[in-house]
């Protein structure tokens, strides 16, 4: 009887000492930069991605109202455009019918009168039904910058939820301390519903300074458009402090960032075109401004 | 057909006996209320998240209480040997499958209809309106499903040897209809012969449970589906019904008991 009592308090001890060995090293396995992690989360472990993903998808198909292709409809839909030579400029082209088609059976038809079979998207208020699956992504998977961005794009423009815009902003940026997107929508915020101007040009600078920290080295063209200089959000970025400084009254301090702007456009002419309206306007406010002492 | 209703009974009153569904019911509550105060951006109108999350679970507790209920009605008969003197009596093997179904698919009805009032009341609380034919629509497909799964699955209980294997077997395969059935069609399109074909039938064979499902017409507020649609999806589970217990009948007529 003893010996099992002494067996007992011997594997007792062997698992007290195992844990207080284990638990430091348990701790420092993890990074302290990265931000708390959900109960969901640490569920799911390295699957969460793959959830998070499904969740964004979710949050689209609510878009939807529920009216959104299967893979298998998706698989379909990729094959018919592959084999399709039709040219528009002919008139030729397919009148879109939508990811269903036709039914192809009876089973097909009789089915179509159980689920959603229109296209409809959410209007108005009721934007606010895909904002769960998109906060529930961002939780599963916190480095996914286009989820932050989408969220906080539906919050603010149909929802006028600012604040809340900026705090889930926030959090993105807390765990993606060096995104420009992010810097870049965070100024906006500031700009467009704060008219918090210093603050907001502070923003758009960092996410110019982020911009090329992180795009730089990335090349020109790639395969992948995720893997190439992002180009169209330095050209955001530079059409923010342009804005900032047209609306906090310094045109010329514009048209310096203009023209920055015009280096790196896609459409060259149409900066050019906005910085000769530009210019005219800040020519005419200076010949105004000469004439009044001689008047 | 009193004698049907005299085993259906049984079946019933051992269902409210045992706690399969009111555990399943009040985990649905438990994890509904929790989806109901959770705080997505401070607003307090979203709904459309809550049904998906209340209509999953009442899903998934339909068909376990259906499935578990249902594969252990012959094989614990015959381990407590209570199927000799209940066949003593003036009654046939049919009239007790038969029985043992409708005792199944009344019980799991009556559960169904507990878990689709919950629903409607989680839902009218944000929405403040209450589509009673819409709620209705769904919990009579949702039934008529369970009617088809339950005839599956006592067709299992008396052809498999035992009820674990029957009620994965049965779980797996419906399932995989829900998920997949419907897209069997565009699956065989890319397929060379002869696994097109045997697609193709597989398709046209299977029991269509995903027709009976009408949950993303309730999630997004779409109208409710034709009345006349409805009737023929029932038709269409009664024959699906009528086949998987004409073959249990078969199988347990020519079935050694002992």
């Amino acid at each position: 009887m003893w010996r099992a009592r002494l067996t007992l308090i011997l594997l007792l001890v062997i698992c007290f000492s195992l844990a207080a060995w284990l638990e430091p090293r348990y701790d420092a396995h993890f990074d302290k930069n990265q931000p708390n992690q959900s109960v969901l989360a640490t569920l799911l472990g390295d699957g969460r991605k793959m959830v998070a993903d499904y969740f964004y998808v979710q949050a689209d198909v609510y878009f939807h109202s529920g009216y959104y292709p299967s893979i298998f409809d998706q698989a379909r839909k990729q094959e018919e455009a592959e084999s399709d030579v039709s040219h528009p400029e002919e008139g030729n082209a397919q009148e879109e019918k939508g990811f269903m088609g036709k039914p192809l059976d009876w089973i097909d038809a009789f089915s179509r009168h159980f689920h959603p079979s229109r296209h409809k998207h959410l209007q108005g208020q009721a934007v606010q039904e895909m904002l769960p699956w998109m906060k529930l992504s961002a939780e599963l998977d916190p480095h996914r910058i286009q989820t932050y961005i989408v969220a906080a794009y539906w919050l603010r423009q149909g929802l006028g939820k600012s604040v809340e815009a900026e705090d889930f902003i926030r959090d993105g940026l807390r765990a993606n301390p060096h995104s420009p997107d992010l810097m870049f929508v965070l100024g906006e915020i500031y700009l467009q519903d704060r008219k918090d101007y210093p603050r907001a040009k502070n923003l758009f600078l960092a996410a110019l300074r982020c911009w090329h920290e992180v795009e730089e080295p990335k090349p020109v063209k790639a395969d992948v458009p995720e893997e190439q200089r992002n180009y169209l959000l330095l050209e955001q970025i530079l059409g923010g402090l342009v804005q900032e400084e047209l609306e906090a009254g310094r045109p010329e301090q514009g048209l310096a960032y203009m023209k920055t702007l015009k280096a790196n456009a896609a459409d060259p002419q149409g900066v050019q075109k906005q910085i000769d309206e530009l210019q005219a306007q800040i020519n005419a406010k200076a010949g105004k401004t000469n004439s009044v002492p001689g008047r | 057909m009193s004698k049907i209703f005299a085993v259906a009974g049984v079946v019933i009153r051992e269902l409210y006996r045992r706690k399969d569904f009111y555990v399943l019911f009040i985990l649905t509550v438990l994890i509904t209320g929790l989806m109901w105060f959770m705080n997505f951006f401070h607003d307090t109108q979203i709904v459309r998240f809550i049904k998906e999350i209340c209509l999953l679970l009442i899903w998934i507790s339909a068909l376990v209480i259906a499935v578990t209920t249902a594969a252990r009605q012959i094989p614990f008969e015959r381990e407590s040997r209570t199927i000799f003197p209940l066949l003593a009596k003036p009654i046939t093997r049919w009239q007790v499958l038969v029985g043992k179904f409708v005792g199944c698919w009344l019980a799991s009805g009556a559960a169904l209809l507990v878990f689709y009032i919950f629903f409607a009341l989680v839902s009218a609380s944000r929405e403040h309106t209450l589509p009673l034919d819409a709620y209705f629509q769904a919990c009579w497909l949702h039934w008529q499903m369970l009617g088809i799964v339950i005839a599956m699955t006592l067709l299992g209980s008396v052809g498999l040897s035992t009820p674990a294997a029957n009620m994965t077997i049965v779980f797996i395969v419906t399932v995989g209809v829900l998920s997949m059935g419907g897209f069997l069609h565009l699956v065989a399109q890319r397929m060379t012969e002869p696994s097109a074909t045997l697609v193709t039938g597989l398709y046209f064979i299977i029991p269509h449970l995903e027709l009976f499902n009408m949950n993303e017409l309730i999630i997004h507020d779409w109208p409710i589906a034709p009345w006349l649609d409805v009737l023929a999806a029932t038709l269409y589970g009664f024959g699906y019904m009528a086949f998987f217990l004409l073959a249990a009948c078969l199988v347990f007529r020519r079935k050694a008991l002992n």
